[in-house]
C-alpha cells in the first residue's frame, strides 16, 4: 500500500489547524504540519491533534514552508503528497480525490481547482484576483490552469523530488505551475469545494499582497 | 576654496579612510579597496578641479561637466540598487534553508 502524506503550512492558524489535521488524518497516513514561526498555539494544537509538527524558527512564508513540508514528506517516505491549507477551506474528501487521481498512474501531479464544474462557488473579488493569477501564470509560463493559485495539489514522489520551489512567499503558488511546464509533468486538475468562512478570507492574499507578489513574479521571470 | 568644496572633499577623504580602515580590518577585499579609492578620488579630483567633469564630458560627448557626474552617479546608484537586491534574495533563500534543515533536523521515518 502507498504510503500518503498531507502537507500543511500553518502560520497562526490555531483556531483551524486542529480540524484540519483531524480531517486530513482520516485520508492519510501521515499529517505533516509546518508551523511557519508561529507566535500562537498552531504547533501545539496540531501535534495534539496527532500531526507530525516541524517548527520554523522564524516565519518564511507559505512558499518556504511548501519546500519543508515536501522536503520533510520525502524524509518521511511518502509515496504519494498532497498540500491543504490550513485554514478549513478545503475538506478531506478532496484531498482524498487528489491522492486517487495519482493512484491512477497516469499524472505526476494534480491541482485542486476551485473552477472546475460549475463548482466555483468563489466570491466574485475573489474570482477576479483568480483570474488575473492565471492571467499572469499563463504569460509567464504558457500552461493555463483554472484555479493556479489553489492550495490543494497533489504530486507523486518521482514528481516532489524533481520539483525546485525558489520562493519564499505567495509567489509558489504559480511557481508549481512553472516546475510543471519545465519538468514537463503530466498535469490534471480535479474539481474540488472550498468552503469560505469569514475566517478563511480574511487570511487570504489582499489586494497589496497580490501585487507584491505578481512583481516578483515578473522580476524572477527575467532575472534568472 | 567654496564652501560644499569643502565639504565634499571632506566627505571624499571619510570614504576614503573608512575603505582603508575596513580593508585593513579585512571586512572588504582588495578588489572593493580599489573600487573605492578610485572612486574618492574622481570624487576629490572633480571637486578640485571642475574642469575635470567638463574634459569627460566633452571626451564623452555630453553637454556639461555637471550632467556627466549626474549621468554616472546614477548608473552607478542603479548598479548598487541591483547588486542589493540580488544579495537580499540570495540571503532570503539561505535564511529559508537554514529554518527548513533545522525544522527537519529531527524528523525521522
Amino acid at each position: 500500500m502507498e504510503k500518503r502524506v498531507i502537507v500543511i503550512p500553518a502560520y497562526n492558524e490555531e483556531k483551524t489547524i486542529g480540524e484540519a489535521v483531524r480531517g486530513a488524518l482520516h485520508v492519510a497516513d501521515r499529517v505533516l504540519v509546518v508551523d511557519d514561526g508561529s507566535s500562537d498555539r498552531t504547533s501545539e494544537i496540531a501535534a495534539a491533534a496527532g500531526a507530525t509538527v516541524v517548527r520554523h524558527a522564524v516565519n518564511r512564508g507559505l512558499g518556504g514552508a511548501l519546500g519543508t513540508g515536501i522536503e520533510g514528506a520525502l524524509r518521511l517516505g511518502a509515496d504519494a503528497i498532497v498540500t491543504m491549507d490550513a485554514d478549513g477551506q478545503h475538506r478531506a474528501e478532496a484531498a482524498k480525490a487528489a491522492f486517487d487521481r495519482l493512484t491512477e498512474g497516469d499524472v505526476d501531479f494534480v491541482i485542486g481547482s476551485r473552477m472546475l464544474e460549475g463548482k466555483g462557488n468563489m466570491p466574485a473579488r475573489r474570482r477576479l484576483a483568480q483570474f488575473l493569477g492565471n492571467a499572469l501564470t499563463y504569460v509567464l509560463f504558457r500552461r493555463w490552469v483554472t484555479d493556479s493559485q489553489s492550495g490543494l495539489r497533489g504530486m507523486t514522489r518521482a514528481a516532489a523530488e524533481r520539483i525546485r520551489l525558489r520562493s519564499s512567499r505567495m509567489e509558489v503558488s504559480s511557481e508549481f505551475v512553472k516546475e510543471i511546464v519545465d519538468k514537463r509533468l503530466r498535469l490534471a486538475e480535479i474539481p474540488i469545494e472550498a468552503v469560505y468562512t469569514d475566517y478563511s478570507l480574511s487570511k487570504g492574499q489582499n489586494f497589496a499582497v497580490g501585487v507584491q507578489t505578481a512583481l516578483k513574479l515578473i522580476l524572477r521571470r527575467f532575472l534568472d | 576654496m567654496t564652501v560644499i568644496q569643502i565639504i565634499l572633499i571632506a566627505v571624499a577623504v571619510f570614504g576614503f579612510v573608512a575603505a582603508v580602515s575596513r580593508f585593513r580590518r579585512r571586512s572588504i577585499g582588495f578588489r572593493q579597496l580599489t573600487l573605492w579609492t578610485l572612486l574618492w578620488a574622481a570624487v576629490a579630483s572633480v571637486v578640485t578641479r571642475p574642469e575635470t567633469a567638463s574634459e569627460a564630458a566633452r571626451l564623452l560627448g555630453v553637454g556639461r561637466g555637471a550632467d556627466v557626474v549626474v549621468y554616472l552617479s546614477i548608473a552607478a546608484l542603479f548598479y548598487l540598487q541591483f547588486r542589493l537586491f540580488a544579495r537580499v534574495e540570495d540571503q532570503e533563500r539561505q535564511i529559508t534553508e537554514l529554518a527548513r534543515e533545522l525544522a527537519l533536523k529531527d524528523l525521522k521515518e
